[in-house]
């Protein structure tokens, strides 16, 4: 670490074949990605690897029966569902939201701007318990929407509540920095040459934008299936109704059944990794798009 | 900036279209970020000042902050230190399965937060992998207070790696190239050049993980056990009060966390001015 001319053995092949060889003249090499592998594999990846060999240790069946129990399939519906509902609607306002703070000045909008941050800052307990009391029978917005027969409080509706609340900066901060980039030559041109406000946003703003707000999507959907602490307080937690998956993790947890619980873990686990690749994928692509990186 | 927006006939929307996206925007951020930030605390304010020091200087209380700042203060030096080795690895040299690592460093932010606490039960509960050998030797880490904090490192693990990895890529390696081809060593290297360099991509970071520490929910709620006074952190605590329905005190106790989390904002957006600043 102290001299210059240290470089790691083992790795003194590059990644990619090169014309030139490129010679590792920094230091560290060895010691910063030998600490990171080290603490990455101790924290993250032994403990997540606990999960896949645990679920399998009564064998097949037994994960099987207990993944894909009905109690169970109701909450994958239940959580997919909601998750891909919040996460559209967040698409929808999300870019009204980054549209508006891009292109329109309003009074408070520097305000507006920082708390769009807030579900990322705030607890999600905190965010449970006051989304619930706002839209329970005696909250600010219950008070209103009960008299005309909506029920959104103990419902699954609370549990879309509570999925769009955390999943809305996700979107809004993945657009807003490519609608600040965009040329605005792209859309005088289209002008001039006689398009309508529409048509440009149509067949010109929405291309560039459709990277960002898949990635803005999927990072709100990924999310919201995995929410725990903002969903169960509003949730109502109904058997077969109103039970999320994470919450049937924990309740298989409360009636020691481990083996249920680190089958359901597994299936959540499979799925977010896969979310992940499609995720850096689309990252990638937006990246490419917009010339960034 | 976006004065100009609306004086060029190409970029401006009719006055009723941009009125209507305005308001629909707006009403959106009032009903689902501004009213439920704003019932905290009112709900906590409901009963009175009173109520509302009396819940934030109970014991149980004032244990749960003292825990709570515990593995806020263990977790996030523990992961600087870690984002900033794994930043230097990643972004100053070449080698293969970057991507694959990148995407590892990823994935606790994807796991939810539940399946990570349980993954702490099934290697430490008593039925884990290292259970019987932990009892037999009288630790106690799942239902303790290193489950808390073991819990926390998990959620908080890729901040700062995750804000410092692009800025450094991004600035390249040339400036750390000079310095080691003039004589400096590599401890001078990173405190003289790269660390001025990204000092506010690192402080956004620590930031942002410190928020987290202090909000987490999901997993340390799976790992702590919930024994009042010893094992509950902040958001613990207001669960419990919540569910014992004393909801004065429970949004008090809230509203704390929700000042927190404002602070937080006001920083992130102090930092995000300053390194548009200095950049």
């Amino acid at each position: 670490m102290t001299t210059a001319t240290l470089s790691a053995p083992g790795v003194s092949g590059t990644a990619r074949p090169r014309r030139w060889t490129r010679r590792r003249v920094l230091p560290g090499f060895a010691p910063t990605l030998g600490f990171t592998l080290f603490y990455l594999s101790l924290l993250v990846l032994i403990p997540l690897s606990a999960v896949f060999l645990k679920s399998f240790t009564h064998g097949f069946d037994a994960f099987w029966a207990a993944a894909t129990a009905p109690r169970v399939l109701a909450s994958y519906r239940l959580s997919f569902g909601t998750s891909l509902l919040a996460a559209s609607i967040n698409v929808v306002f999300g870019l009204i939201l980054a549209w508006s703070l891009v292109r329109y000045e309003f009074p408070g909008k520097k305000l507006v701007d920082a708390l769009i941050d807030l579900p990322f800052a705030l607890p999600t307990a905190v965010a449970g318990i006051a989304l619930t009391a706002l839209y329970a029978g005696n909250g600010w917005l219950g008070k209103l929407l009960e008299p005309m027969g909506i029920k959104v409080a103990f419902t699954p509706l609370g549990i879309l509540v509570a999925l769009i609340f955390i999943g809305l900066p996700f979107v809004v901060r993945t657009v807003q920095p490519v609608l600040e980039d965009m040329e605005t030559e792209l859309e005088e041109a289209a002008a001039s040459l006689g398009a309508q406000r529409w048509q440009t946003f149509r067949h010109v703003v929405l291309p560039i934008l459709t990277p960002a707000l898949l990635t803005g999507f999927a990072l709100a959907f990924a999310r919201a299936v995995g929410e725990y602490g903002s969903v169960i307080f509003i949730a109502g937690n109904l058997p077969m109704v109103s039970e999320i998956t994470p919450l049937m993790i924990i309740s298989k947890l409360e009636q020691y059944d481990y083996v249920g619980a680190t089958a359901i873990a597994a299936v959540m686990l499979v799925f977010s990794f896969v979310l992940l690749l499609v995720i850096n994928g689309l990252q990638a692509w937006s990246g490419r798009r917009n010339g960034v990186r | 900036m976006s004065k100009s927006y609306q004086n060029n006939p190409a970029t401006r929307e009719a006055p009723w279209v941009r009125r209507s996206l305005l308001g629909l925007g707006l009403g959106f951020f009032t009903l689902f970020l501004l009213l439920p930030l704003i019932t905290v605390f009112a709900e906590g304010l409901r009963k009175g000042w009173d109520v509302y020091i009396a819940a934030l200087v109970e014991p149980d209380a004032v244990a749960a902050v003292t825990l709570t700042l515990l593995a806020a203060v263990i977790s996030v030096p523990l992961n600087l230190v870690f984002g900033v080795c794994a930043a230097w690895a990643v972004a100053k040299h070449d080698f293969r399965g970057k991507q694959l690592l990148i995407t590892f460093i990823d994935l606790p932010f994807s796991v939810s937060p539940v399946v990570a606490g349980l993954v702490y039960i099934l290697l430490f509960g008593a039925q884990g992998w290292f259970g019987p050998w932990l009892q037999a030797n009288d630790l106690k880490i799942v239902f303790a207070v290193p489950g808390i904090v073991l819990a926390t490192v998990f959620v908080t693990f890729p901040f700062v790696a995750r804000e410092l990895i692009p800025l450094m890529q991004a600035q390249g390696r040339d400036e750390e190239e000079a310095a080691t081809v003039l004589g400096a060593s590599g401890w001078q290297t990173f405190w003289k050049v790269t660390l001025p360099n990204v000092k506010w991509g690192l402080l956004y970071g620590v930031i942002l993980s410190n928020a987290r520490a202090f909000g987490e929910f999901g997993a340390v709620s799976v790992v702590s056990g919930h024994i009042r006074g010893q094992t509950n952190t902040l958001p613990l605590h207001v669960e419990i009060l919540y569910n014992e329905y004393q909801f004065a005190a429970a949004f008090a106790v809230a509203s704390l966390l929700a000042l927190l989390a404002l602070l937080t904002l006001v920083l992130k957006q102090f930092v995000e001015w300053r390194a548009k600043e200095s950049a």
